[in-house]
């Protein structure tokens, strides 16, 4: 048997059992690493003396009838824009080649606390900016699934290694869609949680107001139980929400063979999504998704949202500008790259962000230093967070009346290294139907629904803020109707 | 024809509380090189700031005293630049909405009061601190990055160096008695530049604001003005205008320096930190820190005049330092004398204060002390000369003034046949003075007087002596 081919919940199951000893799963899921991952290439930096001693200390654990924590002995990857201590957090960057964190973030620490392994960090655009992963300074990741094709990004390290084996769940961020399109490329399960239900602290900020960190797992259960262990509200992050609970996550998760539970669950199909261009094969898999969930006994409606098409330019101002700012930082000084070459501290400043920051990353300061400068900042700034309101308005009237809303995750398939990289727009509209759910602070998720050519698609599934028991019950009763081939 | 100078002054002052304005490290001054410092205010990736309740509270207290308007609905901004004693590459302050709006203050010139005007009071954290080495190094200390601040930002409404200097001198007591921040300038806990110009009363013609920087003292500060005041007249009297520049002050060469020419003003790109959440401050909240106050130095001395019946000037002096006033209203908890208690302590009390530089709370001398030590005075115990020899021991030793007395043996001789057998030797001793006296040199007398206090070592009570002198001589010579 092939243990990499399990879920976390089964995987959990057997080491409760003790039919496998934790040392023997990890050294599975190392060897499993070892054989592919020079190929995919999802890991930037691998955990493997700490990992394997973490899992003898639980087995030791076990040994003593002790029982482990929610995520006892589970191999886990982390984005390499979340900090972990004393080892290598990247972003992607040549900047951070070599900056080793003094500590934790707060999700890292709750994995830790619940017993979970961490097997290393995970390939991801630069600094989290990018579709694909192609503007890692560590080389691209194949996508398991066709490894001529990316496999989305910016977390595509995180939904590679899940879809791979090399990791049973994995953390990735996401600011505009950078978990859930990952996943939707790679055919696994990602879920973007609602602004604040999550600590940020740790995370690498890329865009402040909009980022969140994201789940990835085989299937439904595995991401949502995932997500469950990892909520609650920090007293370091100032946005994470006094209300946030992970309890209402399991408590949707326990009815998950019951496919009743979205009998009577009102779902919109905003219309602005659909009347835009979408791959052909998508549209005829999200379609037959959304019948499956009719046929369970959810009530579909259309619906019109009509500042949805502003999404992807104010949220391209809303990140550039954030950027600018969070960006700041990486300057030579205290740590990061430094250049050899320079003789005044403006020319360290420069010389040193000049070499060891990427095109991408450069492009985004650049515009958002122009969108916050004087001249430009109310026509630009103040502007976008004006439409930004507008547009959440539209989700708070949909969400008056709907328990979630539907649409594909993303509107193209997977497509192949540097198809895109020449323009840049053409890969931001990769986040089309992603980006207004970040504007929003909503959760979303996105689950396999099926193939085109042989490469996945992926449906979103949208909630309210905090009601992400919605979309975990609905995702289980697709993820159910698609297994039972109703 | 005249010349009116136009000053303005934007104060930074470090609040004292006990952590960084948006992390759990210290806020104390000094220590080895950054060691206060932890991922947050060394603006390490992914770490978050979390707003520091305390120092909001500090400066709502500094808004209230100085009749600002609270904004109850605000924000932190990002001021945008590069400098390498700033982690961030932007230093979290406060653009468009300061904590506090526009308010007031009073300062007494010779004209009688003046208002002078704020424009706003709002938070900020501070930066590291740069030091030049001799070898061209530059080292950095982020120990201070993070500190809590408030920048105070007055109208031009000053019109001489003095004015300034008393508008100085009031800001920095005033923050001082409400307690929220040490304001030591040496320490760099105050920090204060000034925007300068001067108008040609007659033209109207105006010279082009100096801003000056770098100045570390009060006095350096007045210096600095009075420099650049004369500067800008000369100025204007060539027929020319100044530059629109920041100079800084050298203490040393006793000038002011160009250090840049100000063209556009510098754009920050400000921006709200999406980081921290919008600030909502409620009501209720100011109302309590408006009700914990503690009396502000206006009203204590208005309170002052009331209850104690003390001049304005005398009233005024007590009540300049917090500490200085709360020993007089001790004292006179024990004592129920006010005008003594006050002639007591606005004279030899302060004068050796200022002898010695320091303030009353750093010296042996307690409210009870003094309360005794006049209370022997008025019973007549010692006398008046007596009193001011054990204040200075009281300050010395920190020994209570019965004691002194008794282990000195200085209780006044007020005993009549004692007093009058020291009075006739001394007549016996004198008698040309006697005669001088009688022959109207009243110096004599005094003379007399002296001889009894000194053969009596100082002890005799005086104003017996006197009375027993002049009844003596009346009565046998
Ligand atoms: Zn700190």
């Amino acid at each position: 048997m092939d243990i990499t081919k399990l879920t976390a919940i089964e995987t959990k199951e057997i080491i409760k059992k003790r039919e496998l000893s934790v040392k023997e799963l990890i050294g599975s899921y190392l060897d499993k690493i070892d054989s592919v991952d020079k190929e995919i290439n999802a890991f930037i930096t691998l955990n493997r003396e700490e990992a394997l001693k973490n899992a003898e200390k639980l087995d030791k654990k076990i040994k003593n009838g002790q029982s482990l924590g929610a995520l006892g002995g589970l191999p886990i990857g982390i984005k390499d824009n979340i900090v972990t201590k004393d080892l290598k957090t990247t972003c992607g960057s040549k900047m951070l080649e070599n900056f080793i964190p003094p500590y934790d973030g707060k999700v890292v620490e709750k994995i830790k606390k619940e017993d979970g392994i961490i097997l290393g960090k995970l390939n991801l655009d630069e600094f989290a900016m990018g579709s694909s992963t192609e503007t890692s300074y560590f080389g691209e990741t194949k996508n398991p699934i066709n490894m001529e094709m990316v496999p989305g990004g910016s977390s595509g390290g995180s939904a590679a290694a899940v879809k791979a084996g090399e990791v049973l769940l994995s953390l990735g961020t996401d600011t505009g869609g950078s978990t859930r399109q990952p996943a939707a490329f790679c055919d696994v399960v990602g879920i973007k949680p609602s602004y604040g239900l999550v600590s940020r602290y740790g995370i690498v900020s890329l865009a402040n107001t909009l980022d969140t960190v994201g789940v990835l797992g085989k299937d439904v259960e595995d991401a949502a139980f995932f997500l469950s262990t990892l909520t609650g509200f920090d007293p370091l992050d100032s946005t994470s929400s006094e209300s946030a609970k992970g309890e209402t996550i399991r408590e949707s998760i326990v009815n998950k063979n019951d496919i009743n539970t979205i009998k009577g669950m009102k779902v919109g199909l905003p219309k602005e999504f659909f009347q835009t261009e979408i791959d052909k094969g998508i549209s005829r898999e999200v379609n037959k998704a959304i019948k499956i969930l009719e046929s369970l006994g959810a009530e579909i409606e259309e619906i019109s949202m009509p500042y949805l098409e502003y999404s992807l330019a104010v949220y391209h101002v809303i990140v550039a500008a954030e950027i600018s700012s969070n960006l700041a930082r990486f300057d030579g000084i205290r740590y990061g790259h430094r250049s050899e070459d320079y003789n005044t501290l403006d020319e360290l400043y420069i010389n040193s962000r000049t070499e060891a920051l990427g095109e991408e990353v450069k492009r985004r300061i650049m515009f958002g230093t122009y969108y916050l400068s004087k001249s430009n900042a109310n026509s630009h700034y103040e502007r976008a967070l004006k439409i930004r309101r507008l547009i959440k308005e539209d989700f708070d009237r949909a969400f008056g009346k709907y328990d979630i809303l539907l649409s594909p995750t993303s509107p193209i398939l997977p497509f192949k290294f540097g198809e895109k990289m020449t323009n840049p727009l053409s890969m931001y509209k990769a986040d089309l139907f992603t980006v207004p759910v970040n504007l929003g602070g909503l959760c979303a998720m996105s689950i396999p629904c099926g193939y085109e050519n042989g490469l996945p698609v992926g449906l979103q599934i949208i909630g309210d803020r905090f009601k992400e028991a919605n979309i975990i019950k609905a995702g289980l009763a697709l993820e159910g109707g698609l297994k039972n081939g109703i | 024809m005249g010349y009116k100078t136009v000053i303005g002054l934007e104060i930074h002052a470090e609040l004292s509380t006990e952590t960084k304005m948006f992390c759990s490290c210290t806020n104390a001054f000094g220590g080895e090189a950054n060691t206060h410092c932890c991922p947050v205010c060394m603006g390490l990736p992914g770490a978050l700031p979390v707003l520091n309740k305390k120092a909001v509270e500090y400066a709502i207290k500094a808004g209230i005293a100085f009749n600002t308007k609270i904004n109850t609905k605000t924000r932190m901004d990002r001021k945008n630049y590069f400098y390498a004693d700033l982690v961030k590459g932007y230093q979290i302050s406060q653009d468009t909405i300061p904590l506090c709006g526009e308010g007031y203050t009073e300062i007494e010139i010779e004209e009688g009061t003046k208002r002078v005007n704020l424009q706003r009071i709002h938070i900020e954290e501070d930066t590291g601190k740069l030091t030049h080495t001799m070898d061209g190094d530059t080292l950095i200390d982020y120990n201070r990055a993070g500190v809590p601040l408030i920048e105070i930002v007055t109208k031009p409404d000053m019109n001489t160096p003095e004015e300034a200097r008393l508008f100085l001198e009031k800001l920095r007591a005033t923050l001082k008695y409400i307690e929220v921040s040490d304001v030591k300038m040496e320490e760099g806990s105050l920090r204060c530049d000034v925007n300068i110009n001067v108008v040609d009363t007659e033209t109207g013609l105006k010279t082009n604001i100096t801003e000056i920087k770098n100045l570390n003292s009060f006095r350096g500060a007045v210096k600095a003005m009075e420099y650049e005041e004369k500067r800008h007249i000369d100025t204007l009297k060539q027929g020319q205008n100044t530059l629109k520049e920041t100079r800084r002050w050298d203490e040393v060469k006793g000038e002011t320096i160009s250090m840049r020419e100000k063209g556009d003003t510098a754009d920050y790109r400000f921006a709200a930190d999406g980081d921290l959440a919008a600030i909502e401050i409620p009501e209720e909240w100011v109302n309590e820190i408006r009700n914990s106050m503690p009396e502000l130095p206006h009203h204590k001395k208005e309170r002052f005049v009331k209850e104690y019946a003390l001049s304005e000037y005398d009233a005024g002096v007590l009540t300049a330092s917090k500490a200085l006033a709360m020993f007089f209203e001790d004292t006179v908890k024990l004592l129920d004398d006010p005008k003594l208690v006050s002639n007591w302590v606005m004279g030899d009390v302060l004068r050796r204060l200022k002898d010695d530089d320091v303030e009353i709370e750093d010296t042996k001398l307690s409210p009870k002390d003094l309360s005794q030590l006049i209370a022997l005075v008025k019973s007549e115990k010692i006398n008046n000369n007596t009193g001011k020899k054990v204040l200075k021991e009281i300050f010395d030793t920190g020994k209570d003034p019965e004691t002194i007395v008794k282990e000195k043996g200085l209780i006044q001789i007020s005993d009549e046949s004692q007093v009058r057998e020291i009075v006739e030797k001394v007549l016996e001793d004198n008698k040309q003075s006697i005669e001088d006296y009688k022959s109207g040199k009243d110096r004599a007398l005094g003379f007399l007087v002296g001889q009894v206090m000194k053969i009596s070592r100082g002890k005799a009570n005086p104003q017996l002596a006197n009375k027993m002198i002049l009844d003596i001589i009346k009565e046998k010579y």
